[in-house]
């Protein structure tokens, strides 16, 4: 039962994501969405799994985004602006949806085993000593790919600086 | 406490999949393509976690930390490539980059 809540929260959070017009409006839905997907990772007998969706996804990814946003649309940005995407019935939908995930989570942690599915609990440490152990492949492969990640984001994020004389062009400061 | 049948898990990661090619395949502005790639990984990350669940294996929660690291880089280099766009095109429509103005 509990995994058909979480999961209508996670599909509505997603349809609302997909179908609204302001970036931070589908942002707070996706963060919503994500932390469903947790609380069904939980459910499923992976914990970790479920700390690393909502620090990653929900966390970091997430507010990289809002940091690109905002420096996107630094010009046109003001108080009435501000003042009109944090009004209420802005953040009711998601409140809501998120309470309905904070009392199943409560639920969960207070009556129940763990696990309230009867799934076996897959711990951090079987999951550490499998990705240290055959799959050490991968992990170095991944080491690879966040420094090509690093690189690659440092070098198409410079900005390339305009070369400037001061008497040839008119400057507007 | 029944367990959860493997069916509803992967039929859940469907929906959620089909949600996001629909929104990749419908939105034009650019931003909102990279989070509904963001909701299609996450869902195959669901149906890993699933499947690893199902067997009482760890190899589907490795998968999914290698989709998370994945994610983590794309959604970088992404979000650099959309700061180059915008700063040149001036625009977040991804039909205003169509023309290679090599």
């Amino acid at each position: 039962m509990g995994f058909y809540i979480a999961s209508a929260i996670a599909i509505l959070a997603t349809i609302m994501v997909i179908t609204r017009y302001n970036m931070i409006h589908a942002l707070l839905y996706l963060v919503v969405s994500f932390l469903a997907v947790a609380v069904i990772f939980y459910m499923l007998g992976a914990p970790f799994m479920a700390a690393l969706e909502v620090i990653v996804y929900a966390g970091a990814i997430v507010v990289l985004i809002i940091f690109v946003i905002m420096m996107l649309n630094l010009k046109e940005e003001s108080v009435d602006q501000e003042r009109k995407w944090f009004s209420k019935n802005i953040w009711v939908g998601p409140g809501i949806l998120s309470a309905v995930l904070l009392g199943e989570l409560v639920y969960i942690i207070v009556t129940a085993d763990p696990v309230m599915l009867d799934n076996t609990l897959v711990d951090a440490k079987a999951v550490g000593l499998s990705l240290y152990g055959p799959y050490i492949i991968g992990v170095e492969l991944s080491g690879l790919l966040l420094m090509a990640g690093i690189v690659g984001a440092y070098h198409l994020g410079r900005q390339r600086r305009k070369v400037m004389h001061r008497f040839l062009e008119m400057t507007k400061e | 406490m029944n367990k959860l049948p493997i069916e509803s898990g992967l039929i859940l990661a469907g929906i959620l999949f089909i949600l996001g090619l629909i929104s990749v395949m419908v939105r034009r502005n650019i931003i909102f393509m990279l989070i509904s790639v963001e909701i299609m990984l996450n869902a195959s990350g669901l149906a890993f976690i699933v499947a690893g669940s199902r067997w009482a294996q760890a190899d589907g929660q490795v998968m999914f930390i290698f989709i998370l690291t994945m994610a983590a880089a794309e959604v970088s280099v992404g979000l650099a490539l959309i700061l180059q766009i915008y700063h040149q095109l001036k625009t977040l429509d991804s039909d205003a980059a169509d023309k290679m103005n090599g």
